[in-house]
């Protein structure tokens, strides 16, 4: 009974998350294109499975996953005895990271959305099982990073500023229809599984290390698991398309173009590339 | 027979997606329950109660992924077209704002982490230490995070139509964040880094990604795969640089 009211209740919820948007587009429907939508039963029927579908998986997860997935980030970051603080004693919350970091993403239904987009789009050559393990990837190694910034206090823009360094210079070296998939794949992967167990581990270590405060440290995991996802697409990529010669080509110019920038720059100190004279 | 009988079900299109939705969910099983087991050492904690949660979330992912194809990209996409065809540049701004605001405003997400950013202006004394206080400043904290999603779908229509690359506006973007950073007191930079994480639902992410192709496939000489996708990059970007703007200012 109680289990039927719960889900009444997000059920509820959910409606009323949906409704602005749905209101958005009717309005813009009626008052602006003024046309009828084609296969406007279907869209109804779809729009009602997705409603029942997020409730039931809101309902789910809220039974299953978080509670276990707080109750674990606390017990592995019990207070440390002493208040010397080695980043070493905090191995298992890094491997923690990782792991759920991981998990959450590949169940994230925002990437799935995007994921199967990307491969109806890209005529398969995209795979969407490839895409999102890559981007769960770059979660795991971006949570586990954030967690070890909360240990050992170190400051959050010094990490987010290197990450973007990484990511312009993927940027120019990977394969330009890659780019703005690699961009979105950064901001789907932290929605609804992602953030609640994500942002109560981050506050649970913070809880935890002495000297750090949940207020000030506890923030900013979320950021992490928004910017390396984006490398390691980049990354991924990148690797993948090794060989091939459109894509060495293409690598070439980038990194030609680099270079005369770079000599450019430097004015006269006699760098000589053969392509390009001085 | 049997062999038979489980091909034509694997081609129920359902059942297909029940499948995948337990592929899906399975490492968050495998971690929790290695964790659980190996790591920590304890039995589950109300056993029965996890499994009905866990068939829950599998029919949930399953139910989800169906109406995605038949409902909310089709959605996006017709409307793509519409609005393509009319070839009103105003309406479809005024759209692509009004879709990014709207989502927003009201994401459970963005209003947990406003409350947040609320206690931490109140801690460092930036504001008054008083509900009042903390709700009219989680209140204009979620309306700046709603405007500036609202300003990045904008930005990325325009660049669809226009055809600009988006390396250039996203390295901007990360230029500028990162200058911000350097001027905007410190513990905003925090919860400006986190904001743009949170901003984009699992219901706005299919609707703006199939607004984004759709419009891409209609017009002439855009690619789908190099102009339809990044609407949600600049929709995770922009919140960062209100946000740090905001803590400035405020």
């Amino acid at each position: 009974m109680e289990f039927l009211l719960h889900l009444g209740s997000t059920g509820l919820d959910t409606a009323s998350d949906v409704a602005p948007i749905l209101a958005i587009f009717v309005v813009f429907q009626m008052l602006v294109l003024r046309r009828k939508l084609p296969n406007l039963r279907k869209i109804v029927t779809g729009f009602l499975y997705v409603l029942a579908g997020l409730t039931l998986f809101f309902v789910g997860l809220e039974q299953a996953l978080f509670p276990i997935g707080e109750t674990m980030a606390e017990q592995l970051t019990a207070p440390a005895a002493s208040d010397q603080v080695r980043w070493q004693d905090y191995l298992l919350v890094y491997a923690f990271a990782a792991a759920i970091g991981f998990a959450t993403t590949v169940a994230e239904p925002s990437l799935i959305a995007i994921a199967l987009k990307a491969q109806e789009v890209s005529g398969g050559a995209v795979r969407a099982q490839g895409l999102r393990i890559a981007v769960a990837m770059g979660v795991a190694l971006g949570v586990s990073l954030g967690c070890f910034r909360i240990v050992t206090g170190t400051p959050l823009p010094w990490y987010i500023v290197a990450a973007y360094a990484v990511v312009i210079v993927q940027t120019y070296l990977a394969n330009r229809m890659i780019v703005p998939l690699a961009y979105d794949s950064g901001g789907v992967t932290t929605s609804t599984v992602t953030v609640p167990v994500v942002a109560a581990l981050g506050l649970g270590v913070a809880a935890s290390v002495p000297g750090r405060s949940p207020l000030i440290d506890g923030f900013g995991l979320i950021a992490f698991a928004s910017v390396f996802p984006i490398m390691s697409v980049l990354g991924y990529s990148i690797l993948v398309s090794r060989g091939t010669s459109i894509a060495d080509e293409e690598r070439f110019q980038s990194l030609k173009r680099w270079w005369t920038w770079l000599r450019d720059r430097k004015g006269k100190d006699k760098i000589t590339d053969k392509g390009v004279d001085t | 027979m049997t062999p038979n009988l489980l091909r034509r079900a694997a081609n129920l299109p359902f059942l297909g997606r029940f499948v995948d939705a337990l592929r899906d969910l399975s490492p968050i099983i495998l971690v929790i329950a290695f964790f659980q087991v190996v790591v920590i050492q304890q039995p589950f904690p109300n056993l029965a109660s996890i499994a009905v949660g866990l068939v829950c979330v599998i029919a949930g992912l399953a139910l989800f992924v169906e109406g995605l194809e038949s409902g909310l990209f089709p959605l996006g996409e017709s409307i793509a077209h519409a609005f393509a065809q009319k070839g009103s540049l105003i309406a479809l701004l005024a759209f692509a704002f009004c879709l990014g605001f709207g989502t927003t405003v009201a994401e459970p997400a963005l209003i947990a982490i406003a409350a947040e950013a609320g206690k931490v202006a109140a801690e460092a004394g930036a504001i008054a230490d008083s509900d009042a206080a903390r709700e009219r400043y989680a209140l204009e904290l979620r309306t700046v995070v709603a405007v500036s999603v609202g300003a990045a779908i904008v930005l990325g229509v325009l660049r669809i139509l226009k055809g600009w690359p988006i390396h250039r506006l996203i390295i901007g973007g990360y230029v500028l964040v990162t200058l911000l950073t350097l001027f905007a007191p410190d513990e905003f930079v925090g919860v400006a880094y986190d904001s743009g994480g949170v901003t984009t639902s699992t219901i706005t992410v299919p609707l703006v990604t199939a607004l984004g192709v759709g419009l891409a496939t209609t017009l002439k000489g855009r690619n789908p795969m190099v102009d339809g996708f990044g609407l949600i990059a600049f929709a995770s970007l922009t919140p960062m640089i209100f946000v740090l703007i905001f803590g400035m200012v405020s």
